[in-house]
């Protein structure tokens, strides 16, 4: 069962029933899920956690909706990494990657689409459609299929191949806009008031941003109950990283986990990086911006929860970074060099940031870090095709092999003393 | 000239449930805040904050365009101009 009791609004606290619904009524403030606490904690220890499945619905009774009922194409719990190679590059004693991609449409999104895809199902929808920059989209017309709903998804006409056939193979009806994410959105919340479809993250929004949760309470029980020091995500809307932070800070008030003080620091594409402009102006009124970034899946000129995000980052002494597509380019060459992680762009963000970061003290180099890997590389091939070596083409003999190879390492010499 | 402007949801209670409401000789979007106003009384207070400012979760759009990459409330209307009034909503990817 879920101990989520009420709606609440954000802003001015004015609670409303469990619908589908996500803007107060009054101060349009987005509205967010709260829940039976003493229920709760009377209900969810370490011990039912650890003998729950091993996906995010081990954490069911700190989500909003019913488990036994879910559409669950088994997201979460995905693996968390002692990254050696990489932190010792970068100067960080105790570096740890949560790996992301390796959710079944491989990004964090499939987090929050079975909550929300189980929460349209309980509330009688038979249409999911969702606004996105491709991750989303594939999530949302994955689970779709899987619960046998119909999914409409928009997207911007100018995705990666790899994010539109990865959500065309679900066969949901796929409209590409000709504009950015953020004309998508626009229109998407124009049509959520006029049909009556579950758009994951418009009127299913409060639910599906819950859904984020998990990755922050994941890292903890992965680290053995408890809190890293230091975390560093991806920032688009600015929903994921803030909710990291609430995820732990659960734990800690379920007594699951010790008082968080964990620092949250946050990167973006300097190409759309409103949160970082804002962060580093000292204000939290967050201008748009027109996005132009290589990093299409943070490519939210127009961050609804930047504001909170800049509260989240100043009451834990964090930091906002953000990164060149070159830097993002070769933030996802050295964390597969090092890693053998092949992440999206918005991974290469995250590397360049935590590279910025450590090189500039903001990590210092014993807080035990945690940088949050969100989507797998295959998605993105564009970004990084033309930069990697070509293969060797070779004739099928020992020979031909030999003076290909010898030619190829007196290159890569060339080019080292160049 | 009759400006077309778009009701969000949790605001048709406002406006009848009327998802479109038209409204005449508005220069400016500050003006047309207010001859929505007369016409549909608390629409203003709903959008603006307690200084007439746009409220921070609130979208405005005009023909498309979001008002802060335009002149805010002081943006000029022209005849047949659409109004979109969209609430902020964190999005997804």
């Amino acid at each position: 069962m879920s101990f989520a009791s009420a709606l609440r609004c954000r802003e001015c606290k004015r609670e409303y029933p469990l619908e589908p619904t996500y803007v107060c009524e009054f101060c349009f403030g987005p509205l967010e899920v709260v829940y039976d606490h003493d229920g709760m904690r009377e209900a969810v220890s370490r011990e039912s956690i650890e003998r729950g499945p091993t996906s995010m619905w081990r954490y069911a009774g700190l989500l909003p909706c019913d488990a036994d009922n879910a559409v669950d194409i088994q997201a979460g719990f995905t693996p968390l990494i002692k990254a050696d190679r990489l932190g010792k590059e970068l100067g960080i004693d105790e570096l740890y990657l949560k790996n992301d991609c390796a959710n079944p449409t491989w990004s964090f999104k499939d987090r929050v689409v079975t909550v929300a895809a189980t929460k349209a199902r309980e509330f009688g929808f038979e249409t999911l459609a969702c606004a996105s920059t491709g991750n989303l989209a594939n999530s949302v017309a994955a689970h779709a299929a899987s619960a046998g709903l119909d999914a409409i998804v928009f997207i911007p006409s100018d995705l990666e191949q790899g994010k539109i056939v990865g959500s065309a193979i679900y066969n949901p009806t796929l409209v590409a806009v000709n504009g950015n994410y953020d004309d998508v959105n626009r229109l998407c919340s124009e049509l959520a008031g006029k049909y009556p479809w579950a758009f994951v993250n418009v009127n299913m929004r409060p639910y599906y941003a819950e859904g984020s949760k998990t990755l922050g309470y994941e890292v903890a029980e992965q680290l053995g109950w408890r809190a890293p020091d230091h975390c560093v995500a991806p920032m688009a809307s600015g929903s994921l990283y803030v909710k990291i932070h609430k995820g732990l800070q659960e734990l800690a008030s379920l007594g699951l986990i010790d008082n968080v003080h964990t620092r949250m620091s946050g990167a973006q594409a300097l190409g759309c990086s409103p949160i970082v402009t804002a962060f580093e102006e000292g204000t939290k009124n967050v201008l748009p911006v027109r996005p132009s970034t290589i990093a299409k899946s943070l490519a939210i000129g127009n961050p609804a929860d930047g504001f909170y995000a800049l509260g989240v980052m100043e009451e834990t002494n964090g930091h906002a970074v953000s990164a060149t597509d070159d830097e993002i380019i070769e933030g996802m060459k050295l964390l597969a060099r090092t890693e053998g992680i092949f992440a999206e762009t918005a991974g290469g963000v995250v590397v360049a940031g935590l590279k910025k970061l450590a090189a500039a003290g903001g990590i210092r180099r014993d807080e035990l870090t945690v940088a949050f890997i969100t989507g797998a590389g295959l998605k993105t091939q564009e970004a990084v095709k033309d930069t990697l070596e070509p293969p060797l083409q070779v004739e099928p003999n020992i020979t031909a092999f030999e003076e290909a190879l010898g030619e190829r390492r007196l290159a890569g010499v060339q080019t080292a003393n160049a | 000239m009759a400006v077309t402007v778009r009701i969000p949801p949790p605001l048709r209670k406002l406006t009848g449930e009327e998802d479109t409401v038209t409204a005449d000789g508005s220069k400016t979007l500050a003006q047309l805040i207010d001859a929505l106003e007369g016409m549909h009384p608390g629409l203003k207070e709903r959008i603006c904050d307690e200084t007439g400012e746009l409220r921070r979760f609130v979208n405005v759009y005009v023909d498309g365009e979001d008002v802060r990459f335009m002149s805010g409330l002081a943006t000029e209307l022209q005849a047949d101009t659409e109004v979109s009034i969209v609430p902020a909503v964190a999005g997804g990817r």
